[in-house]
């Protein structure tokens, strides 16, 4: 007994020294949970048009304060704010902002007589994104002050704001936040007194979703189909007009005076290395409370549905999966659900993306491949048929996505469909092809029993489907039928 | 013109073929048709010019952009054109909008039927547009397209109800999916559909009335609905928290 003991202290005492530390040992970094963000921190401070959104409410919460200092601190001491803050891209793609912005600014620009633009991408149309209506119709003077402070920093002359059609009431409160501005002698000539002269104009689209890619934006604000562009020549080059354009979204321009004023480093306080920054989440689908927030970057996604939108409906077991970035990026399960971050590098690493920050939620009740299925037609319906991949291949995944709604398939379709994917992505003129393919790819990735099941169940109560969705019983058996409609393969089960 | 010429002899020279010919494609069944044939209420010898209103308005929004770009106006002034002409851009309207903006009619007939605001088909007094994309349809957004259809009078969407009141049509999303299931009518947002909710509103407008636009649930934008879980305090002021050279 005695021994025995003995024996327990001198491993206990060897396991202590095991794990103690030297000097040169490197201590573990605290464990950082993120989310919480403070109401002080918020930029949005007027996102849920609570407050007046005219030039007198602007005023009171802070626009336009100063902005005169930060315009005379010259083109590249905002672009080194900017990237001292880590702000991404919140449109989707996530390019580093600064980074984009100095483009503009290559040696001997001011030799080039052209006029330069800078187009802020307004045309919010991905399914599931709703956060940037907030800041058209709320705080529609963050993004006029953010145009000035954007434009100077890549010495603009003129900004665009390119907004969606449908948008009818952002669009008048943000057209009387631009006549407001102009009026206070905050842009025009002699912008905030600065003696730096700067233009905003408006410009409603007309309804198309493609007019979100840059290119095509830019083609459509030209008076043409909004049909992308080939790149190069990139629109820093060659962009609106023939000019020098950088396009940007609403959030990413509309953040940019906030971070000058309050610092870079306040901002590259939240969220994880390499994706710092606040951002505007849209919550949408099958949680108790829908609504938009703005949250710290790096937010578990449980966290941000628990915290903000009551809980999914039924409680968390009661989840299927969320997509967790608009309708472009592929579904996460439950499992990777509760342990994702709200961020580029995490959900990446997931297998999925940030996207617009657009979370979907669908829970058990759901039916996820009708679900895909209708995002494969809201691709066919918005596809701008310039590239042959695209064009046709939005259509046929549709018809096969709707084909197995019901089960009506083969089960060897589901790889097919597969290669119908990775044949569209990445050959196509702009990402749409892409975002087609992605979410098929991701509901196969992680409810392919689902999909099985339902063409093994259709296949036992319907009799066998050929390739392409004709059923066997249908065909003339006088005719020959081609091998390559799959009407005679041996199937699992068969006697042979 | 020669386009429409060359359309209206070939479609009267083929014979009238029922089963189709073994060499044929299957019929295009596109949302719309691409192209345009001249009926009685739609070709290009119905006048049509801007009211002396927006001439003024269209001066202003072609001076938005450069003089040697003037064709930049085009969709903003179809646009204009559309609600100027009930609703719908007919052909006089596109050809109207080229002589002014001095483009080629091809070019404005290009962009006309590439968005989708722009109806080339006359429509109803009230323009219903119930959105039936995935977040919506996952709110319920089946639910309320049938309400619709059926509290009108069992149309189909894409229709017009037979008194010209109503047209009701599905489009994707709208970009108010915290806010769904919604539809537009005419250029408000009806967000927070039940379908005892959408009934209402749909009556309202059937007496001429126009309800409130936005959330019909009673929460006012798009903030949590069983309370505010940000934005709680009053905001902060101009140079509160800022570095101290913008304080």
């Amino acid at each position: 007994m005695l021994k025995a003991s003995k024996s327990v202290a001198r491993i206990q005492r060897q396991a202590n020294i095991s794990i103690r530390r030297g000097l040169a040992t490197v201590a573990d970094p605290p464990v950082r949970r993120y989310g919480g963000l403070k109401d002080q921190d918020r930029i949005f401070t007027n996102a849920y048009c609570r407050h007046d959104h005219g030039i007198k409410g602007a005023l009171s919460r802070g626009d336009w304060h100063r902005t005169k200092d930060i315009l005379l601190k010259g083109d590249s001491w905002i672009i080194q704010t900017i990237k001292d803050s880590g702000l991404r891209g919140r449109g989707g793609a996530g390019f580093p902002s600064g980074l984009k912005w100095s483009f503009m600014n290559k040696p001997d620009w001011q030799k080039d007589k052209r006029p330069r633009y800078l187009v802020v991408n307004a045309d919010e149309g991905e399914p599931g994104t709703c956060k940037d209506r907030e800041i058209l119709r709320g705080d529609p003077h963050k993004l006029v002050e953010g145009c000035l402070v954007a434009g100077r920093a890549m010495n603009a002359t003129a900004a665009y704001i390119y907004i969606r059609g449908e948008f009818f009431q952002e669009a008048s409160h943000l057209q009387q936040a631009i006549d407001e501005a102009y009026k206070g002698g905050f842009i025009g000539k002699d912008a905030c007194g600065s003696g730096y002269s700067f233009d905003v104009y408006l410009h409603r689209g007309a309804g198309a979703y493609i007019c979100g890619e840059e290119t095509a934006l830019i083609e459509s604000l030209e008076g043409k189909q909004g049909k992308p562009r080939l790149k190069p020549p990139f629109p820093a080059d060659v962009g609106l007009f023939g000019c020098p354009t950088t396009v940007a979204n609403v959030e990413t321009v509309a953040v940019a005076p906030t971070i000058c004023r309050r610092g870079g480093s306040w901002f590259a306080s939240f969220g994880r290395e390499r994706n710092q920054g606040t951002k505007l989440f849209c919550i949408s689908g099958h949680v108790n409370n829908p609504c938009v927030v703005e949250e710290e970057m790096s937010i578990p996604l449980k966290d941000l549905i628990e915290r903000h939108c009551g809980g999914v409906r039924g409680g968390w077991d009661n989840l299927l999966g969320i997509i967790p970035g608009g309708s472009s990026v592929p579904v996460l399960p439950i499992d990777k659900c509760s342990e994702v971050l709200m961020d580029y590098d995490s959900l990446k690493d997931a297998q999925s993306g940030l996207g617009t920050g657009a979370v979907i939620v669908m829970d058990k009740s759901t039916d996820i491949v009708s679900a895909i299925a209708r995002f494969s037609s809201f691709y066919k319906h918005e596809s701008c048929g310039q590239c042959t991949p695209c064009r046709e291949g939005t259509t046929w995944m549709m018809n096969m996505m709707n084909r197995m709604v019901e089960g009506r398939a083969h089960r060897r379709e589901i790889d097919m469909l597969l290669e119908l994917t990775k044949q569209v992505e990445g050959r196509t003129i702009c990402a749409l092809g892409d975002a087609a393919a992605w979410p098929i790819q991701g509901l196969m990735r992680h409810f392919r029993p689902e999909v099985e099941a339902r063409i093994d169940a259709f296949r036992a109560s319907q009799g066998g489907v050929m390739f392409g969705g004709r059923m066997i019983h249908d065909a003339d058996p006088t005719l020959a039928i081609p091998d390559n409609l799959g009407a005679n393969l041996v199937e699992p089960g068969d006697r042979v | 013109m020669l386009a429409t010429t060359l359309l209206r002899r070939s479609a009267t020279s083929t014979p009238s073929v029922f089963g189709r010919a073994f060499s044929n494609s299957c019929a295009r069944r596109s949302d719309a048709l691409f192209m345009h044939r001249d009926t009685e209420y739609n070709n290009p010898k119905i006048p049509f010019a801007f009211t002396a209103d927006n001439v003024k308005r269209a001066e202003e929004i072609i001076s938005r952009y450069p003089p040697q770009y003037k064709k930049a106006a085009v969709i903003p002034l179809l646009d204009l054109g559309q609600r100027q002409n009930k609703g719908w851009t007919s052909i006089s309207v596109m050809n109207y909008v080229a002589k002014l903006l001095g483009m080629p009619p091809m070019r404005v007939y290009e962009v006309a039927t590439f968005y989708t605001m722009f109806n080339r088909e006359p429509i109803g007094e009230n323009f219903v547009q119930v959105c039936t994309t995935t977040p919506c349809m996952l709110s319920g957004s089946t639910e309320i397209l049938n309400t619709v259809c059926s509290q009108l009078g069992g149309i189909t969407p894409g229709a017009t109800t037979a008194d010209g009141k109503f047209t009701v049509v599905e489009v994707e999303c709208q970009g108010a999916c915290s806010n769904a299931p919604m539809m537009v009518v005419n250029d408000d947002f009806y967000e927070d559909l039940t379908p005892a909710t959408t009934k209402k509103v749909l009556e309202a407008f059937a007496k001429g009335q126009k309800p409130k636009p936005g959330p019909q649930s009673g929460r006012k934008t798009s903030e949590n609905s069983a309370g505010l879980t940000s934005l709680t305090s009053k905001p902060y002021g101009p140079g509160e928290f800022c570095t101290p050279e913008f304080s």
